[in-house]
């Protein structure tokens, strides 16, 4: 199963911003809710979101419970050169997934 | 003619759904131990978050700060606060290198109608802000009650 879904313009231009899309398939699990014995669901959300772009975090987020099911996130990178974007995630349950997506500069 | 103009003008406002824009900030415990006493700008940053909001569960948010920053101080972080949301701190997001355009979008949950600020906080210590409130009709937070 996909662990998210990226979106990143086919180019980017030199020293101009570039919009990034990033869903993260998570269910944010607040821990205020309860399962059907009535037993509360422990709290699970994606914690911490780093974007990397050529090694330099360029942009990260701390989510909290505040933030729906499913995060998702539109932000803004300056294109540089060409290379990749990572982005890293850990959530409550200490779960990390790392996925990239190719920039190309022209 | 006095009250006549008020009138309309209040019946304008009402009807193209102008929120002015809030001079306050509500009274959140932890925007104001993150604020230490520094006091934000109402300028610059724009909050902007649908003023009905049918469903608490997710709803959609963004937020941009104006540039142009270069050569003076960008922007280093922007935070999110709930009124009432049982967590008040709704996300950080950082910049850790300038960049010019500050636009960041997301989905947000809202247990209930409330005020949510939008604070962000350049490299030189000066702090912007704004609220907005929001109506929501179904509140996007269930504790099994």
């Amino acid at each position: 199963m996909m662990e998210a879904r990226i979106n990143v313009p086919a180019k980017a231009a030199r020293n101009e911003p570039f919009e990034v899309r990033l869903q993260i398939r998570h269910a944010m699990e607040t821990g205020y809710r309860t399962d059907d014995t009535g037993k509360a669901i422990p709290r699970n959300v994606v914690r911490n979101v780093t974007c990397r772009y050529n090694g330099d975090v360029v942009f990260a987020a701390q989510l909290s419970s505040g933030i729906a099911a499913n995060p998702y996130l539109r932000f803004f990178v300056t294109a540089r050169s060409s290379g990749e974007l990572v982005f890293e995630w850990v959530d409550d349950a200490g779960v990390r997934v790392t996925e990239r997506a190719p920039v190309i500069v022209a | 003619m006095k009250r006549r103009r008020f009138v309309q003008g209040a019946a304008a406002l009402a009807l193209l759904g102008v929120r002015p824009a809030q001079a306050a900030l509500p009274t959140i415990p932890s925007l104001d131990a993150w604020l230490a006493g520094r006091a934000p700008r109402f300028e610059r940053i724009k909050l902007s978050i649908p003023a009905l909001a049918d469903n608490g569960f997710a709803v959609p948010m963004r937020v941009i700060v104006d540039g142009p920053f270069a050569p003076g101080p960008h922007v280093k972080s922007i935070r999110l606060f709930s009124e009432t949301n049982p967590v008040s701190d709704m996300a950080i997001f950082e910049f850790p290198v300038p960049i010019e355009r500050v636009e960041v979008e997301s989905r947000i949950r809202l247990a209930g109608t409330q005020q949510v600020v939008a604070v962000a906080e350049m490299t030189d210590g000066r702090v912007y802000a704004m609220a907005t409130e929001v109506i929501v009709t179904l509140a996007g937070c269930m504790d099994g009650t």
